[in-house]
């Protein structure tokens, strides 16, 4: 008996030995960051292992906090964020850090109000609401905007996130171009001290919030007001359009918005007729000199796929693919990442 | 059945003694006792070192923070992540109230509940009760939470909520407008996290209490709710406040359920229904996001006031647990 388990002992651990030695034939790819895009990242890890079988992810959505502290230490090979790196933690990378971006998401206005009515706000009258200067839903700054609809004297109960997010940060960041009050009075950050509302916790937590208060208006990812079947608003931007938020306009936003050669931009009430004004990329951090060869090589060959096959992908889970233009200047600084 | 015994022997361990008798051996090794001693010991200085630990990382991880606004983090009231305005304040308030708000109303019932399965129900119910109790222990908090949202805040914001407006509503604490989502929230849900802990604490508690007291009372004429008053309940006093105890221990760290009721604004409101904030909620929420080391800082620093507000918590609790086994063995010399 005793011998039994003895041999049983030595063959488990042979085939441990085994499994591991397997799966160390296979290049194993660090990566954390970033929970927002965490949804299409897997996508493409799962789909690449089809086109590249001797290539693992491992991606950890810790948050872009955590992927931007991770990728300044090194402990991963590559790192995401929702909004682009501070020059403050920059210069603290021993290398130069490149920013890829990936795909662009949007932030709605999504409401509760007694027969869901469709509406359309405007610069002025967000701000208002989230500054806390417009409290009721018949205000005329929201009236004039919606003629047709009749709109209740109830109060507007705000809901915002109360965790450290990107879908903040691009919220914020609109805010804080279109109101000069709210930069002085608040500014941009994955979370701030809010003037007014209650705060839900996650995308999850502020739509849940939304649907069981009457009267309650909040800010959620695309995707979830979609799933969650919320009624949300179309924005006025900043050619004076309303428009819907969709993939599409936010990859109109995309084309038309100011990027500069390092990529770290904003692309909030970006100009043209057809761009949705709420919305943000999200970047994954890679550094130029990669220090392990075969690594970088094939952290390359999947950038490059992501870039092209991956952005077809986008679509179908409401993210918004980086137009052509947008595509070939990322594949161009792929190029650049040098073994 | 009766046991044969042999009959003594004139001379004990005579040859013709039938009982095994020890011959002469080596004295038995003391080493098994020994190392088990040091065993058991390395294990208690484990958690010791543990605590310390914890509370060094801590203060290492805050001390930027702890430079940067000393203890004035204490008593600001400022939570503002693009300014880098950190103060404690509503949070410490936030914790506290919200896990009185849990014992005030989880203490009643918990004991409540356990004095009906020790001294009152009918022997079928308990277990079923009990094996129902342990069970609410075992919902994760995360569900917990997801219900208090979609279930819990629309029932309070419709029934109880505007009852408690109408009866106490000339007092600051039940008064403004109900949203829901509030301070009252997160002491309820926290009150039904700690439920299950003091009541089955209590339950053992109150079954250790010697029948003898029961016997003793009942024959001096009790009737039964002085039976349970007198005779279980002020026997178990100090057991029960160490069940309680327990209990507010769970509160002051119950995060993910709390973050999804409580409505998350660090303010300091008299009225409950107004929304609040806890330590470790805004850990939870703001961790995974802060990219500045001062932020960092002020999360860490967070951490290190809980840590230290359940330590406080705790000495003040055993300071009055000793009053009290004090004061009880006094009038228990002068009767």
């Amino acid at each position: 008996m005793k011998s039994l388990n003895f041999s049983r002992k030595i063959l488990a651990i042979a085939l441990l030995a085994g499994v591991s030695a397997t799966a160390s034939a296979q290049l194993m790819i660090n990566g954390a960051g970033a929970t927002f895009p965490y949804p299409i990242y897997s996508k493409w890890f799962d789909e690449y292992a089809k086109v590249d079988p001797s290539v693992r992810f491992n991606y950890q959505s810790i948050g872009s906090g955590g992927g931007q502290k991770q990728i300044l230490a090194q402990t991963v090979d590559f790192g995401a964020s929702d909004g682009p790196m501070s020059d403050a933690n920059l210069a603290k990378a021993p290398g130069k850090l490149l920013h890829i971006p990936t795909v662009a998401g949007a932030d709605v206005v999504a409401y509760n109000l007694s027969g869901n009515p469709a509406l359309k706000f405007d610069a002025d009258a967000i701000a208002g609401i989230f500054l806390g200067q417009i409290k009721k839903w018949n205000d005329p700054k929201i009236t004039v905007l919606n003629p047709g609809v009749t709109l209740p004297d109830q109060e507007i109960v705000v809901v915002h996130r109360s965790d450290g997010s990107g879908t903040t940060y691009i919220w914020t960041d609109y805010l804080s171009k279109i109101s000069p009050e709210w930069k002085t009075k608040v500014g941009t950050n994955t979370s701030v001290n809010w003037p007014t509302g209650i705060g839900g916790k996650g995308n999850e937590g502020v739509a849940g919030q939304i649907k069981q208060t009457p009267g309650a208006l909040g800010y959620v990812e695309l995707i979830y007001a979609v799933q969650n079947k919320m009624p949300y608003a179309d924005v006025k931007n900043s050619a004076g359009d309303f428009v819907k938020p969709s993939p599409e306009s936010v990859t109109a936003a995309l084309a038309t918005a100011d990027i500069p050669d390092d990529f770290r931009f904003s692309m909030t009430n970006a100009p043209g007729k057809d761009a949705y004004p709420i919305a943000g990329a999200t970047w994954l951090l890679v550094y130029q000199q990669q220090k392990d060869a075969a690594k970088g090589k094939k952290l390359v060959e999947f950038l490059k796929w992501a870039m092209t096959d991956g952005e077809k992908m986008a679509k179908d889970l409401q993210y918004a693919p980086l137009p052509d233009s947008v595509q070939q200047r990322v594949l161009k600084r792929i190029d650049e990442i040098k073994m | 059945m009766e046991i044969a015994i042999p009959p003594a022997p004139k001379v004990f361990g005579a040859p013709d003694d039938p009982r095994p008798v020890a011959r002469a051996m080596a004295p038995p090794s003391r080493f098994g006792d020994k190392a088990f001693e040091w065993l058991t010991l390395a294990m208690a200085l484990a958690v010791v070192l543990l605590i310390i630990l914890t509370g060094w990382q801590l203060w290492r991880g805050s001390s930027l923070a702890i430079q940067k606004f000393g203890f004035h983090f204490l008593n600001a009231s400022t939570w503002d992540p693009v300014a880098e305005q950190f103060g404690a304040l509503p949070f410490i308030y936030g914790t506290l109230v919200s896990s009185l708000i849990a014992l005030f109303i989880a203490v009643p019932l918990s004991i409540a509940t356990a004095v009906y399965l020790t001294e009152l129900a009918p022997l079928w119910l308990r277990q079923p009760i009990v094996s129902l109790i342990e069970m609410l222990a075992a919902i994760p908090s995360v569900i917990l939470g997801l219900w208090g949202i979609f279930v819990m805040i629309p029932w309070l914001r419709d029934y109880p909520f505007p009852l408690l407006k109408r009866l106490f509503g000339w007092t600051p604490f039940f008064s403004g407008p109900i949203y829901g989502t509030s301070m009252l929230a997160g002491g309820i849900i926290i009150a039904i996290m700690i439920l299950p802990i003091i009541t089955s604490i209590s339950r053992e508690i109150l079954r250790s209490v010697p029948d003898l007291q029961r016997e003793a009372a009942y024959a001096l004429g009790a009737t039964r709710w002085e039976v349970t008053r007198v005779a279980v309940l002020s026997y178990a006093k100090k057991g029960l406040f160490g069940a309680v105890i327990l209990g507010l221990g769970r509160a002051l760290g119950e995060t993910m359920a709390v973050t999804m009721v409580i409505g998350n604004t660090p303010q300091i409101a008299a009225s409950l229904f107004k929304p609040g904030y806890t330590l470790a909620s805004v850990i939870a929420n703001e961790f995974t996001e802060a990219t500045t080391d001062l932020y960092l800082g002020a999360l860490f620093e967070i951490g290190l006031v809980l840590f230290g507000v359940t330590i406080l918590v705790n000495l003040i609790a055993q300071l009055l647990l000793k009053t009290m086994t004090a004061t009880t063995s006094a009038t228990r010399a002068v009767q």
